[in-house]
């Protein structure tokens, strides 16, 4: 703890403040980023100025601005989060919530918070575990191991076009991925908000959880916890994921190695493929 | 200490009723809590479910399924009304080991409410031509989401704390179903007709409780005495919307 006069009094009148708001505990688990501490006393301080406005003084999303945004702030309080390395129904790690603060989610309100320091971004990871009892009773979940990524060749890409296919992606994402499956327009987040999937084909080429292929993996093989998007990691192997990487990134419009070899193949050999979508006979 | 008693009594009369091998009457300690639950007044239409969306589905059901929201029998009975005791157990009851099973078929939940305790093993199997996703809307519980392509294994959850589970297919957003995870092992889910037992339950005052998707819920006192049987009938009063 930090012995300096004015944080004691800082800390003490905080520490006041939290008492009767009743969210930092004494000992709260461990938040550490790149090796920086998190300090959720300042957290709160920091979270007063920057993040209440949307996600509310106790957490819960239901900030002042929150009624007229869409999608709606995440909900602290409930400890469920999209963009993780861990399992489905498990917690993100310090890394997994500093990154999604850092890069902010595109296509909603949630901004980059790039330009705050970091310390202030690891405080606010610290202050924001404080919301639910949860980070204490089962702490972090264990980041799914990524093997190293194979060569994008095209056979990983039509092996990946296979999974899409049988993985039935096309339900919600659409045969091309323009998020117009027969499932897309009926589909509701937990809280019964509708959502839609993600349009590959559009211009807004970042996912929801990032842009490389390492964080698409990730979506695919933990789920967005909170949304329609599932986990696959009980029925896509490891290796097999990094095909449906692959075949995915033929789906954007994007100038990614795998579009190139994906071009090059297709004129020749179209006609060999079958449509992606309902068996046909349906 | 007479709980102990109780327990390694009521064990007894556990072992005794499972092993089938029970010879004369089951021992007055193994009491038991049986009911109906009913409603008055207009409950809610159920509706026919458009599953043209899904035509491997839909070929199953020659005739439109209903929603099973409130799902009503004959003498104004209640179909999948969980009857649990909330206060009186004498200590935590062990899970038991054997799983339940949770079937996705036709693009239903089969059954619609499934009772288990804390700490059971949950098994959901997809009987389906096509994938679903099974995504249990816990708050108190961990919330996860999996896909189940036709022909994968079961999945297999379980919980530790107690809450009724809202469990919903995201690909087929008319899929609606319950986990009702239970903190005690005398629980039971009116069938049809409205009827339940809960079964070895020692002598003593108790609180049951009915949960019904729709309707709510509602508590009672209940005295299993000496001679081991209780009664306990719910009425709830529905309203059509």
């Amino acid at each position: 703890m930090r012995t300096s006069t004015p944080t004691m009094v800082l800390a003490s009148g905080l520490g006041l403040l939290l008492v009767l708001g009743g969210a930092v505990p004494a000992s709260a688990q461990e938040t550490v980023v790149n090796g920086i501490h998190g300090d959720a006393a300042r957290g709160k301080k920091d979270y007063r100025r920057y993040c209440v406005g949307c996600h509310g003084p106790d957490g819960d999303g239901q900030g002042e601005n929150a009624q007229w945004i869409d999608p709606k702030p995440r909900d602290f309080t409930a400890a469920v989060f999209k963009c993780r390395s861990t399992p489905t129904g498990t917690l993100p790690t310090d890394d997994d919530l500093f990154n999604a603060m850092s890069r902010g989610f595109v296509t909603t309100n949630m901004p980059q918070w790039l330009p705050l320091p970091k310390q202030t971004r690891v405080d606010l990871v610290a202050y924001i575990k404080t919301f639910s009892p949860r980070w204490k009773a089962q702490g972090a979940g264990t980041p799914i191991t990524i093997p190293p990524e194979t060569p994008a060749t095209i056979e990983s890409i039509l092996h990946g076009r296979e999974l899409f296919q049988k993985m039935e992606c096309w339900k919600c994402h659409g045969p091309a991925g323009h998020g117009d499956g027969p499932s897309a327009s009926t589909l509701t987040d937990s809280k019964d908000n509708p959502i839609r999937p993600y349009n590959f084909a559009a211009g807004v080429t970042r996912f929801m959880c990032g842009e490389t292929n390492r964080d698409l993996y990730r979506i695919f093989m933990t789920g967005l916890d909170g949304s329609p998007m599932p986990s696959f990691v009980d029925n896509i192997k490891p290796e097999e994921a990094w095909d449906l990487v692959h075949f995915l990134r033929t789906l954007q419009p994007l100038d990614t190695p795998e579009a190139a070899v994906w071009k090059a193949w297709l004129p020749q050999h179209a006609s060999e493929l079958t449509p992606i979508g309902p068996p046909v006979g349906q | 200490m007479r709980t102990k008693q109780l327990s390694s009594l009521a064990l007894v009369a556990l072992a005794a009723a499972t092993t089938g091998a029970v010879s004369g009457p089951a021992p007055i300690m193994a009491g038991s809590i049986t009911g109906t639950v009913t409603f008055t007044g207009t409950p809610p239409k159920m509706r026919p479910i458009d599953m043209a969306k899904e035509p491997t589905c839909a070929s199953q059901h020659p005739t439109p399924v209903m929603t099973e929201n409130v799902v009503t029998g004959p003498g104004n009975s209640v179909e999948y009304a969980v009857v649990y005791i909330s206060a009186g157990d004498a200590g935590a009851s062990p899970a038991p080991s054997t799983p339940v099973r949770y079937d996705q078929k036709g693009c239903q939940y089969v059954p619609h409410v499934l009772a288990f305790q804390t700490g059971q093993q949950l098994e959901v199997y997809n009987d389906d031509q096509t994938s679903h996703n099974i995504h249990p809307l816990a708050t108190v519980n961990p919330e996860w989401n999996k896909s189940q392509p036709p022909g994968a294994p079961p999945i297999q959850a379980s919980y530790t704390k107690p809450e009724f589970i809202a469990v919903k297919c995201n690909i087929h957003p008319w899929m609606h179903g319950y986990f009702a995870v239970m903190g005690t092992a005398h629980f039971a889910t009116t069938a049809n007709d409205g009827k339940f037992t809960i079964s070895d339950v020692p002598p003593g005052k108790y609180t049951v409780t009915v949960w019904h998707e729709k309707f709510g819920t509602a508590s009672q006192e209940v005295t299993v005495g000496a001679t081991g049987a209780a009664t306990a009938n719910f009425v709830y009063k529905a309203l059509p919307y």
